[in-house]
């Protein structure tokens, strides 16, 4: 039993997903054919003993409640445990208003009624696994005041450009949290993963509300790295981010490799999702499948390389589907070819023959649509 | 929301013994099937779909894994307020001794109190080993149009094969004029499914003398059928049309497998409107290597493919190594197949590791080989 509370934060304005993002937050993000983005982060804390979750959602809550349900399927105990979804009155796009720390002044009763001395917060665009019981054990032992979650990284000047850095001293320090401008090849990428006592925290929402109607936790702890002892602790193992859409495309790439996903998935550290109870995937004579990841309820007839087939996809006969990523129940129909592609849910691709991105800008086609 | 005045019972104590090995540790009803279900899914989500709320299943045999597993109401969403499903295996109780279930008739018997307490208008008796989609909510229409005093659901078997069967004579009307238990020569091709449904006063009445009787056999089909016919009780036949398999042998469950690959399969376990529910696994999505061949085969998640497989089922977390081939064959959960293995007409049971380079059962063979211990690799 852990002495802390989680929360899952939602993703900030300076992060946006084309395409994907204008149906849903970053978390109901569909992510390697069936699991949602935000499983990770909530499978995180069920898996650490912290089965007390508030789960944000700033805007288009329809997709995440659904998802997340009464919480069973992340195997959180029905009575002592919690999961609860607390939204936003301000669900406008971008507005600069429209921050975490609006959402947390909100619905600072929620938090204040929590018992748990202790809170983790961890963030719905990330895909990582971390035991937080032990990052919260070692954040109480070295009785630093907050401790952040980073992953030191030899590529931040082309990627991770939407991320926040920690600047650390030698001791771990943390200096300061900044933009990753990409002015450095080698960063701490902040994980966007904070541990501190709940008072604490209510003291930095208040405290930011104070200073600025525009800012953000990472903003207020930045600030407050002066006056408190705020520690940084390394994340290791796979770890992605998902700030646009082609580091989306990149990630779930990434996964295809079997070694790669067993660096991120191992049994002692299941990731739940909400199950949909369909059929096992059906192979139809003629298919021809290589170096793939295929969800239940398909049907494939055509031709899959590199690719990750959703949920209740149909790959028609003739159709090649290449180097890309279909969401859940989304029809390639006869002979149509579709490659470097994000296709999202519920589409039909059945009289366009050629779909062709391209590998370093992946194309996206949108949800329900019907080329 | 309370659905309908019928209660469910499933029988669920049988071995299964023509399985061999697969049914050395757990009962029929809780025998893998499909890549990713169990029997006793079939009656439970049929249940579940039919609107009916609370659901007892008997077990008897190896019941601790089917025990476990049924009472999980929540897997077939018999879980609202006023649901259930109940686990019933032989109990002791104030006024009798502890026995096992004498017959299938027995079983029910046994729990009388158990029915009572919901008072059911209609009773639905079921078989936990069977394979089939079913809206019993449909059957009891049927059953409540007629007047019944029983409706049994037959199903049109070929007249050659129906010397395996309970077969229902009926009259013009579908009124059940005699049944008859394996006949030599068949008068008609109407075959029991074992799926009855009785208005619960008369049954519990028949059963409460049928306990006393030291002459029964305490079954269903032996004594209570043959019994309301004498007493001329007004039992119907409710014809199905459909996909129906009751897996008795290993041929027999390789067989419904195989019947999956067809795309057009009558069972269609991916029709939306009537899902078979089951037990949720955290896997991931089935993962196909770079020389992965697959065709005409049943895949499900958790599985890790690099060789080849042809008209072939593979359940939950069964991985296929390089230059493997798995052909004509049924893997069932957990099943290892090392590099450059050959697999054929082969049904190897859960767990099971078939070794490098080994080769097991044969393309030509009559029978399919059930492979139930580790098979070693040849170097």
């Amino acid at each position: 039993m852990a002495s802390a509370f989680g929360i899952v934060n939602s993703s900030g304005n300076h992060i946006w997903v084309e395409g994907l993002q204008d149906h849903r937050p970053i978390g109901a993000f569909s992510f390697l054919g069936r699991y949602r983005v935000i499983d990770f982060p909530i499978s995180n804390l069920s898996n650490s003993g912290i089965d007390r979750i508030q789960v944000y959602v700033r805007r288009k809550p329809r997709s995440i409640t659904e998802h997340i349900g009464t919480g069973r399927h992340y195997n959180i105990n029905s009575k002592r445990g919690r999961i609860q979804i607390l939204f936003s009155e301000d669900q406008s796009e971008n507005s600069i208003y429209n921050t975490d720390i609006a959402a947390f002044m909100e619905n600072i009763e929620s938090i204040e009624k929590m018992h748990e001395e202790y809170v983790v917060i961890t963030p719905n665009y990330l895909i990582f696994t971390q035991d937080f019981s032990k990052l919260l054990d070692a954040h109480i032992e070295s009785g630093a005041d907050i401790t952040l979650l980073y992953h030191s990284v030899d590529n931040a000047k082309d990627a991770f450009l939407n991320s926040d850095i920690l600047n650390l001293n030698k001791q771990k320090g943390v200096l300061s949290i900044e933009k990753n401008r990409g002015t450095a090849k080698s960063r701490n990428i902040f994980l966007d993963t904070y541990v501190m006592k709940k008072d604490l925290f209510l003291q930095l929402i208040k405290n930011a509300r104070n200073l600025s109607s525009m800012y953000t936790l990472a903003q207020i702890v930045n600030s407050a790295c002066d006056e408190l002892d705020i520690r940084g602790v390394a994340h290791r193992g796979y770890f992605a981010a998902i700030t646009s859409l082609q580091n989306y495309y990149e990630a779930n790439m990434s996964l295809i490799d079997y070694k790669n996903a067993t660096a991120l998935f191992n049994e002692e550290w299941p990731i739940y999702t909400r199950t949909n109870d369909s059929a096992p995937t059906q192979y139809i004579e003629g298919a021809s499948v290589k170096h793939s990841v295929v969800s239940n309820g398909c049907i494939i007839e055509g031709t899959v390389e590199n690719s990750i087939i959703g949920r209740a996809c149909t790959i028609e006969k003739g159709a090649v589907v290449k180097n890309s990523v279909i969401l859940p129940d989304t029809k390639i129909g006869k002979n149509s070819h579709i490659e470097n592609f994000v296709v999202d849910k519920h589409t039909r691709i059945v009289h366009e023959n050629q779909v062709i991105g391209n590998p370093e800008k992946a194309g996206y086609v949108t949800r329900g649509d019907r080329l | 929301m309370k659905q309908n005045s019928m209660l469910a019972m499933i029988l669920a104590g049988g071995r299964g013994s023509r399985l061999h090995e697969l049914t050395n540790k757990v009962a029929k009803p809780a025998v893998s099937y499909g890549g990713k279900y169990r029997i006793v899914d079939f009656p439970l989500s049929n249940c579940a779909n039919s609107g009916i709320d609370v659901v007892g299943v008997l077990t008897q045999y190896e019941s601790v894994l089917l025990n476990s597993y049924v009472a999980a109401g929540g897997r077939w969403g018999l879980d609202a307020k006023d649901s259930g499903v109940f686990v019933l295996p032989p109990r002791e109780k104030a006024d009798a001794n502890l026995d096992v279930y004498r017959g299938t008739a027995d079983a029910i018997s046994q729990n009388i109190d158990f029915i009572d307490t919901y008072e059911p208008e209609y009773i639905l008796i079921l078989s936990g080993d069977h394979i089939y989609k079913m809206n019993y909510d449909k059957m009891l229409n049927y059953h409540k149009e007629q007047k019944a005093d029983a409706t049994i659901a037959v199903i049109e078997v070929p007249m050659k094969e129906a010397s395996r069967f309970g077969i229902m004579n009926t009259d013009e009307t579908g009124r059940i004029v005699e049944f008859e238990e394996k006949p030599a020569e068949p008068k008609s091709n109407l075959a029991s499914m074992g799926i009855y449904i009785f208005n619960w006063k008369l049954l519990r009445k028949m059963l409460v003398a049928d306990m006393k009787s030291t002459e029964s056999h305490h079954d269903f089909g032996k004594d209570i059928i043959p019994g309301l016919l004498n007493d001329g009780k007004k039992l119907v036949a409710y014809k199905f049309k459909g996909y129906w398999k009751d897996v008795g042998t290993i041929d027999s469950l390789w067989e419904a497998n195989m019947d999956l690959l067809d795309a057009n399969n009558e069972l269609d376990l991916g029709d939306p409107t009537w899902k078979i529910y089951t037990q949720d696994v955290t896997t991931l999505p089935h993962y196909v290597g770079e020389n992965a061949e697959i065709t005409r085969s049943y895949i499900t998640q958790g599985c890790v493919i690099d060789g080849q497989v042809k008209n072939s089922v593979l359940f939950t977390g069964v991985k296929v190594g390089a230059g493997a081939k798995v052909i004509d064959s049924v893997l069932m959960p957990g099943v290892v197949v090392e590099d450059g293995a050959t697999l054929n007409r082969v049904l190897v049971a859960d767990n099971v590791t078939i070794g490098k380079g080994a080769v097991v059962g044969d393309a030509k063979s009559e029978n399919i080989e059930l492979v139930a211990k580790r098979v070693k690799g040849v170097e």
